[in-house]
């Protein structure tokens, strides 16, 4: 309330005082104390780059994949898919509240393995959600319901921005451990078994499965096999979040290892998956949200909860997108498609990411740009700093978010030229 | 030991569970009388014709992708929505104090104006302000608003059992005793489940006491068009609660008028005063937004968009939805002339006197289940029937069960 401009205290006794012409029959405002929410950094970034008449300005920020005309693209099989469903003229009725069963049964698949224990037995639930954001949040809302275990999720420093405000508004607390060295651009391996060694027992880690957003650092397998370790020693309760599956490697198995791996230690885990990306279905919100259980019985029962959580948000999820994924990983030719298109879309990533070091390179930088190949998926922390990013926005209009996180999807042949050009500048 | 061992078994949501008895029933006889979805004289769902067009305009438009929509949706749904509700020429619109909020159904923009009003209404993080739903209201009201923070839910004296109608003065009493800034969940028409709304005159009362309370108007708008077949007649009560001045949010969905019940188009409305306070109120918005589900599904806001915004494909829609009501009407004229015709005790009136897909037939629990287990016709413990499942064919035999349920059993 302190925060109320001076014009929206006269505002709000304005029922009193004539000389603001306030309408007799209108009382002053309900909103009068609502503040104006700061814009979201990351779309706030794309809003900028609108603004910019700048013929060769680039943006950086979001990350949507762009073709190499730096154009949405959408993928072939999803043309095909909906062909196919458009033929079959179905009906528009109510999904069940857990989503599109065929949908939810092709979800775990992808990740888990078709041929995986957890699937055979029954012990598992996946519900269809609302992509990636809404699994996480009714993940989120789950485990503040019935996680007895500390209310704290610990975060990889940094994670996306908006793994934050889910947790918290799910009644969740948030900590962190630590994740990328700025010295290296890598993985920080050191700090982060220690920083996990230290989590009280039975709280909640939030690992990225691959493709970690925002830095692109991913551990080795053999990290990785560390950290299920102490994480088991621990006894913490893992919560996966994997939005690029196929997007990250080109390949959709050896993406999802580390998930895999988990589970096959014994992990019993919670896992967010998004369609977004890997599919290029993002504003149809396809994901799902899984939870691995000890036996069937404990799965239905989370299922009746995951249903009682879901029904008073949005009821039932939408089917558009589900049908589109399904049709895709149950029609043979359009799996086998899908797989080339996801590969082709990580390719393009990994030799943008080359041709900018090559790039960078000739300019003449001396700086060590390796962690730029290094680094995996559609981000990159540059390691630029936010002066050097602000710089790189106002004398280039290039726009990214100002961690020196950038898009590298919104990197083609035609601009990484320009885009090493002006790295340089703001870095020699 | 599992984290999860002391997990419950939460109980079914009780009319999806009665569709999925329905199911299992092999009875060749059987009629589904649940879920509230619209069904043709042959029991079929219905994809209403200008959606097969407009979908079939939509998926040979190459120029179309699948990126993310905006946070709070698709622009022209939003504007055209509020338009539906609002009317043409809606001053509020003119002010430019209105503006719209695209959710995943009705359920969607619920959930999202109850997120707001337990943040930013009377003070901040008020979860202590009272929320009144009609008794009886949609089951899945009190839910919504208590996952949203509310600890105080309470019902307003509505359906009055004995007349078979609104019980007006239990309803204006419960506005005079309120706390003042309770919020209170209207349904704009078409009253789910008792299809008993309040008279233009009635409406009339019940804003002046909530304008001199000072109570906070949360419409449900979920069948807008679908109760009389005009969406003007429809929308009349939010357009005078809008006429008279008050700031308020309209739960709008999309999934009966436009039959895209599993695309989730829905949009909330907001009325505010100015729109300075608009802005606010929608940058909060998006907050609320972001953390739910990032940006709404792009399928169905197309299809809704598309069609409210070429005045040919509009027209086209009007022609449907009235369709669509006006065979739950010629149902409910049936019902009632068949029940008077087999001199089944009690009045039948109220059957079309209500409106709108559900009528609280005013069967109890008992002869509910006699209709469920003897007859194979399933409708809600409520005594609460869905107009569409009725058809020229089974008609007879609802008939014939009613009037077996009523003079059987007690």
């Amino acid at each position: 309330m302190a925060l109320l401009k001076s014009n929206k205290v006269i505002y709000c006794l304005g029922n009193v005082s004539p000389s603001l012409g306030v309408l007799s029959t209108r009382h002053s405002s309900w909103w009068g104390g609502v503040q104006m929410g700061p814009p979201d950094p990351i779309l706030g970034v794309t809003e900028a780059f609108k603004r910019d008449t700048n013929p060769k300005k680039m943006n950086l920020g979001v990350g949507a994949y762009r073709d190499d005309q730096g154009k949405p693209f959408v993928l072939s099989c999803v043309r095909k898919a909906e062909a196919l469903i458009a033929a079959k003229q179905l009906d528009k009725e109510y999904l069940p509240i857990g989503g599109l069963g065929e949908f939810t049964k092709a979800c775990a698949q992808l990740a888990l393995g078709a041929d995986n224990e957890v699937l055979k037995s029954g012990r598992s639930i996946t519900v269809q959600t609302i992509s990636g954001t809404g699994s996480l949040r009714i993940g989120a809302n789950f485990l503040s319901r019935f996680h007895g275990g500390p209310r704290d999720v610990y975060l990889p420093k940094p994670s996306w921005g908006n793994h934050t405000p889910i947790f918290r508004d799910a009644g969740m607390q948030l900590k962190a451990y630590r994740y990328y060295d700025p010295s290296t651009c890598g993985f920080d391996f050191k700090g982060a078994l220690d920083d996990i060694s230290k989590i009280p027992e039975q709280s909640v880690i939030l690992l990225h499965a691959c493709a970690h957003n925002p830095t692109g650092v991913d551990p080795k397998p053999e990290q990785w096999k560390e950290i299920a370790d102490l994480v088991k020693k621990r006894n913490l309760l893992v919560f996966f979040d994997m939005a690029y599956q196929g997007f990250a490697s080109g390949d959709i198995d050896r993406d999802a290892w580390s998930v895999r791996y988990f589970i096959e230690q014994g992990h019993n885990i919670v896992l967010s998956q998004s369609f977004a990306k890997n599919m290029g279905l993002y504003g149809e919100r396809v994901g799902g949200f899984t939870v691995v259980c000890n036996d069937a019985d404990e799965a239905k029962r989370v299922e009746s909860q995951l249903k009682i959580l879901i029904r008073p948000i949005y009821s039932n999820p939408p089917m558009n997108g589900a049908r589109i994924a399904t049709t895709i990983l149950n029609t043979p030719d359009l799996r086998s498609l899908w797989l080339e298109e996801v590969h082709g879309m990580a390719n393009r990533i990994i030799k943008m990411r080359e041709q900018l070091v090559a790039g960078l390179k000739k300019e003449g930088s001396t700086h060590n740009w390796q962690h730029v190949i290094d680094q995996i998926g559609m981000f990159c922390f540059t390691g630029l700093k936010p002066e050097q990013v602000e710089r790189l926005t106002k004398e280039f209009s290039v726009y990214m978010t100002k961690d020196g996180r950038i898009s590298m999807a919104g990197v083609s042949s035609g601009n990484v030229g320009y885009l090493a050009h002006g790295i340089h500048a703001v870095t020699k | 030991m599992s984290i999860f061992s002391d997990v419950p078994q939460a109980p079914p949501v009780a009319v999806f569970k009665l569709t999925a008895d329905f199911r299992e029933d092999s009875h060749p006889q059987k009629v589904n009388l649940g879920v509230g979805a619209y069904r043709t004289d042959d029991s079929q769902p219905w994809v209403l014709p200008v959606v097969k067009k407009v979908e079939r305009l939509i998926v040979e438009d190459d120029s179309l992708n699948h990126e993310y929509l905006p946070i709070l949706g698709l622009p022209e749904f939003r504007s055209a929505s509020s338009k539906v509700a609002l009317g043409d020429d809606s001053p509020a619109i003119k002010e430019n104090r209105v503006g719209g909020v695209q959710a995943l159904g009705g359920t969607g923009a619920l959930r999202i104006g109850a997120e707001f009003l337990r943040r930013w209404y009377n003070g901040t993080n008020n979860t202590a302000t009272p929320v009144y739903v009609s008794a009886p209201t949609w089951e899945n009201h009190n839910a919504v608003f208590a996952d949203a923070g509310f600890k105080d839910i309470r019902p307003y004296h509505y359906w009055d059992a004995a007349k078979r109608g609104l019980d007006l003065a239990g309803l204006l009493d419960d506005l005079e005793k309120a706390p003042e800034h309770s919020i209170f969940v209207l349904h704009a028409c078409a009253h789910n489940p008792t299809g008993t709304d309040p008279t233009q005159e009635e409406w009339k009362k019940i804003a002046e006491i909530m304008k001199r309370r000072k109570l906070f108007v949360f419409f449900d708008s979920a069948y807008q068009g679908f109760a009389s077949g005009s969406l003007e007649k429809d929308a009349w009560a939010i357009r005078f609660f809008v006429s008279e001045g008050f700031e308020l949010f309209v739960a709008q969905s999309f999934s009966k008028n436009f039959g895209l019940y599993n695309e989730r188009v829905g949009n909330l409305t907001v009325v505010a005063q100015d729109n300075e306070n608009l802005t606010r109120i929608l940058s909060q918005m998006e907050k609320i937004v972001r953390t739910t589900w990032s940006n709404p599904p792009s399928q169905g806001a197309r299809i809704v968009s598309k069609t409210l915004n070429c005045p040919e494909l509009f027209a086209e829609w009007k022609g449907n939805v009235k369709t669509m009501a006006d065979r739950v009407l010629l149902m409910r004229d049936q019902l009632k002339s068949k029940l008077q015709a087999l001199g089944t005790p009690g009045t039948w009136d109220h059957i079309t006197q209500q409106i709108g897909m559900f009528s609280f037939t005013g069967l109890n629990p008992k002869q509910v289940e006699y209709m469920i287990k003897e007859k194979h016709v399933y409708l809600m413990a409520s005594g609460r029937i869905n107009m569409c499942g009725l058809t020229t064919k089974n008609i007879d035999y609802v008939a014939q069960s009613i009037h077996e349920a009523v003079t059987k059993v007690q």
